[in-house]
């Protein structure tokens, strides 16, 4: 599989775990990112996700090369969702397969961190009161948790 | 404890041998290299200081100038780098070489945001070869003595004192904001790139893409449009008059053609440009 894509459609885990195997594994770590119903105290109804795909894949492949090559795991992959999503949808899946345990948590989360960070993604949030708005574009002053 | 101040050095005391005509008077930007190097230092430093030969010191172009001058001179660089140090031993020091024409701001920026002052230096890691470029580096006053002892061993090379000690070595954020410039041909081909002496102010065609909270302000995925701006700052200035934009440049990021940009990357006929909100993914 692609070490980073979009998936307009819903997210398959088992398909991209799958495609981590290797002998030489002795173990597999993931992190799921989910749609909760709540944002800073909002009721949240659901979420949309756009990414400017040319640039993100290029920054999102860099950066699990990166997590490969600084943490010597054996295979690793991302997929992000993009368009309308519901609570409780996968919006982000990530994967790392590696001889040991301590490096394939380290690289995972070091993956997702990075993703959150500097891949062009955007995320609008539809809140029960009826409003919406982009997430850390329109309370910007407010420091977004890391 | 707050790091010690920083003063910038601006080399200009270069033979030049090369470019068989004295490097600090090459114009690039519309003045003396030297000068405007002295400038572009002296934005980010608390005092600004040109590094001379003695027989330099009356030279017009430099004359004007604060100067530091050689104590060693006829080793190079590095003898600029040590009159600094001893001159002022609590200051650390900005040091940038003059033949540096594509050397920004937001380079410099990064430079001192990441300076880490418990360093004996703070530097760039080459875009070409990975090694330290120890002249577009900040130099701690700790780095003193060992240069002292360093020349007094009867070495030259700051390149290789900095492999050899403990620099805080940085990624380049712009790629080629240190490539250099030594030889005529060189010169004529970097004049060309920067667009001669003025910002390329003629009319070009551009196309920008709008992603997110811009293009729902925008009113529209995409634009194709005729501007004059020379860089994307310009840019976003003008289309912020034409679109009810709230995030200020500071929020944004650029892309250019699919890739990671400056603000200050000269525009040409063709680009297509994204500025990128604050993003959210995960």
């Amino acid at each position: 599989m692609k070490a980073f894509s979009f998936s307009q459609a819903a997210l398959t885990p088992d398909s991209y775990r799958a495609a981590l195997a290797d002998p030489a594994a002795g173990g597999y770590s993931a992190f799921e990112g989910w749609v909760r119903n709540h944002n800073e105290g909002h009721g949240v109804t659901r979420l949309e996700y756009e990414a400017f795909e040319a640039l993100a894949n290029k920054e999102g492949e860099r950066i699990v090369a990166e997590a490969v090559a600084r943490f010597g795991v054996l295979r690793a992959a991302c997929v992000h969702r993009v368009g309308s999503l519901a609570i409780g949808d996968l919006a982000v899946w990530v994967g790392v397969s590696s001889r040991h345990r301590a490096e394939a948590f380290a690289a995972c989360r070091y993956i997702i961190d990075e993703v959150k960070h500097r891949v062009p993604i955007w995320k609008k949030e539809h809140y029960d009161n009826g409003d919406s708005g982009w997430v850390n574009c329109e309370r910007c002053a407010h420091p977004h948790e890391h | 404890m707050t790091a010690p101040p920083l003063f910038g050095l601006v080399l200009a005391g270069g033979a030049s041998t090369r470019m068989r005509s004295d490097k600090a008077l090459l114009d690039y930007h519309g003045q003396p290299q030297v000068r405007w190097a002295f400038e572009l230092a002296a934005k980010f430093c608390a005092a600004t200081f040109v590094s001379v030969r003695p027989d330099q010191r009356e030279d017009p172009s430099r004359a004007g100038l604060p100067q530091i001058v050689d104590r060693q001179p006829g080793i190079g660089p590095i003898a600029g780098i040590s009159a600094a140090l001893q001159e002022h031993p609590k200051a650390a020091w900005l040091v940038l070489a003059c033949d540096l024409p594509f050397l920004t701001a937001s380079t410099l920026q990064h430079l001192i945001a990441h300076r880490d002052p418990n360093k004996v230096a703070t530097a760039y890691r080459s875009a070409h070869d990975g090694l330290p470029e120890p002249l577009c580096a900040i130099w701690e006053p700790s780095a003193r003595d060992a240069v002292l002892a360093y020349i007094a061993s009867g070495k030259q090379c700051p390149r290789k004192f900095l492999i050899n000690s403990n620099a805080a070595l940085l990624d380049l954020p712009e790629r080629a904001a240190l490539d250099n410039v030594n030889t005529r041909e060189e010169f004529d081909a970097a004049a060309a790139r920067l667009g001669g002496k003025e910002p390329d102010r003629t009319s070009k065609t551009v196309r920008v893409q709008y992603y997110a909270i811009l293009r729902e302000q925008a009113g529209r995925n995409e634009e194709t449009l005729d501007t004059s701006a020379a860089t994307p700052a310009e840019l976003y200035a003008e289309l912020r008059r034409r679109h009810p934009f709230q995030l200020a440049p500071e929020q944004l990021k650029v892309a250019l053609n699919s890739e990671f940009g400056d603000w200050q990357t000269p525009l040409k006929h063709g680009d297509t440009v994204v500025f990128i909100p604050p993003v959210a993914g995960g």
